[in-house]
């Protein structure tokens, strides 16, 4: 335990020394969030259409749920991967490995260090948007909570999937990086899903991010607890998890 | 038997695919040893060290490091054996202190970074980044990683690589200090004089096979029998070295003389040259380098194959 929390604190050190990742992390969701927020502002409109766009609530109300599920996909689709493929090809995995460190520690020392700077990046999202903005606070907090423990395992898992898989960095860099496009753009966070043509619709329910924000929405809108979108991200989560298992390498 | 064996290897066999890596392996190390592993690339040299770390599932063979097999009893084995890896790294944003420091915490027992920083020539560097580090820096700190732990064995996998003559010097002689410490070293390397000058023992690998395990003088001898006597001598009258036991050729350039052949050739020559009154104050022997006997091995089981 005593080692994986010295490994744990070395790396939160490296993160913070390392721009590439504060800025995935923290400087472009917040960035995004922002932007998206500045131009559409939070005023809850009259027309029926826009009720439905924007679920009831204003667009910073609508939005800064989909954050928190973003900046989890940020770690389990950039940070983590990026990671453990480096890690890898450089032969720092090997150098542990020498030395008597597990792969459970090695990994989970990678998925605390990632998922403990997701929540940092969640809270000051959310403190943010409401000072700024007036956004709602989660009508329920234990559902919200729950959602961002179901969101935060599940691109743990993928991330560890996507860092076993790739033969390289660049592989990483390139698939991550897609992935994490792709999702920023169809999964909630960028145009809202009443929008999305109905093929874009359809791609989008494939995507891991999308169940854990309509998850986090749900709950954060009180809608309740989506039992489907928990399903599904829970199915992410088991079969990055095993997949993950079975593919992890030293070198 | 092997209570007093470092290591023990026998047969080993490891295949990469259709590639037999190590192919029948067989030699030991004793406690308190400099061993060393010499050979070309791709000879099996590194996959022999990985397999005693246990960081390599072997194909076939025993290996015994302090009693323990690296496979099965890693767990209690890994405290007390020291790795410095070849192609290894360090996160590029991880500081010198903070690597030794870790690595420290990683095992029960641990010397004090501060100790270890001084003694590998980095005090200056403890708050560098691993990325800012010269390759003589970085190599330095992987041997002093590799002792953080007090290993009864440490293994040095082209431990030189990378640093400049004086720096290969210095690593040297920490190495014998490592030694006079108790800890037996296990060194792979491609520098014949690195060899020549630390090891005890060598063990030549070709092909995944040992083809010779022996004192440097010892290897020296069997591939190269000759040795050459060298002196200067001004006189207007060429001396005769003929009829000296084991002479070969004598040469001669100007005033300097150089004699070739086996044996004791130096006493031979000297007692020559006495009993013609001459008494050369340069008067030397110049013995084969481990280089060239390497070379002659590899020639000679070239011409075999």
């Amino acid at each position: 335990m005593s080692v994986l929390r010295k490994l744990a604190w070395v790396e939160v050190k490296l993160f913070f020394r390392e721009p590439l990742a504060l800025i995935i992390a923290f400087a472009f969701p917040f960035f995004m969030f922002f932007v998206l927020v500045g131009v559409f502002g939070n005023e809850a409109d009259s027309d029926p259409e826009d009720i439905e766009v924007w679920r009831g609530g204003g667009p910073a109300d609508y939005y800064v749920s989909t954050y928190v599920g973003l900046v989890m996909a940020a770690a389990g689709l950039v940070t983590l991967p990026l990671r453990i493929a480096d890690y890898r090809e450089r032969g720092v995995l090997r150098r542990y490995r020498a030395a008597g460190v597990s792969a459970p520690v090695m990994i989970g020392s990678q998925v605390l260090v990632a998922s403990a700077m997701s929540v940092i990046a969640a809270i000051g999202i959310v403190v943010l948007s409401t000072t700024v903005y007036g956004t709602v606070l989660p009508e329920s907090w234990p559902l919200v909570i729950a959602g961002s423990v179901v969101g935060l395992l599940t691109f743990a898992a993928f991330g560890v999937l996507l860092g076993a898989v790739v033969p390289s960095v660049r592989a990483a860099q390139g698939l991550g990086f897609s992935l994490f496009f792709v999702m920023l753009m169809i999964s909630g966070s960028g145009p809202p899903r009443e929008v999305l043509t109905s093929s874009m619709r359809m791609l989008s329910n494939v995507l891991p991010l999308t169940h854990v924000n309509l998850l986090l929405q749900d709950a954060w809108l009180g809608f309740g607890w989506s039992w489907d979108a928990a399903l599904v991200a829970t199915g992410f989560f088991v079969a990055s998890g095993v997949l993950a298992a079975r593919f992890f390498r030293w070198e | 038997m092997p209570a007093m064996q470092a290591v023990h290897v026998r047969e080993l066999q490891k295949r990469y695919g259709a590639t037999r890596a190590v192919n029948g392996a067989s030699f030991s190390v004793e406690q308190g040893e400099i061993f060393g592993i010499i050979g070309a690339n791709g000879s099996g040299k590194t996959t022999t060290v990985e397999c005693l770390q246990g960081l390599r599932k072997p194909d076939g063979g025993e290996i015994r490091v302090l009693g323990l097999d690296p496979q099965s009893q890693r767990d209690q084995l890994r405290h007390r054996i020291g790795s410095q890896l070849q192609e290894s790294a360090l996160p590029d944003r991880l500081r010198v202190w903070e690597a030794l420091d870790l690595f420290g915490a990683l095992s029960p027992k641990s010397r004090d970074w501060r100790e270890l920083v001084r003694e590998w020539g980095l005090t200056g560097k403890e708050g560098a980044a691993f990325a800012d580090l010269s390759g003589g820096q970085r190599q330095r700190l992987f041997v002093a990683l590799a002792l953080v732990n007090e290993p009864e064995i440490v293994f040095l996998d082209e431990m030189t690589t990378g640093l400049d003559p004086a720096g290969r010097h210095a690593a040297w002689e920490l190495v014998r200090d490592v030694r006079r410490r108790g800890t037996t070293v296990v060194l792979v390397t491609h520098f014949m004089d690195e060899a020549e000058d630390l090891c005890d023992r060598i063990a030549v690998f070709r092909q995944g096979e040992v083809t010779a395990i022996d004192s440097p003088a010892g290897l020296v001898q069997r591939y190269v029998n000759a040795s050459t006597v060298r002196f200067s001598h001004d006189g207007d009258e060429p001396l005769s070295l003929e009829g000296c036991p084991g002479l070969n050729e004598v040469r001669r350039e100007g005033t300097q003389y150089s004699a070739t052949g086996e044996g004791p050739l130096l006493a031979h020559v000297a007692s020559r040259l006495a009993a013609q009154g001459v008494y050369p104050a340069d008067l030397r022997v110049e013995r084969a380098t481990l280089e060239q006997a390497y070379l002659r091995m590899t020639e000679a089981e070239g011409a075999a194959v």
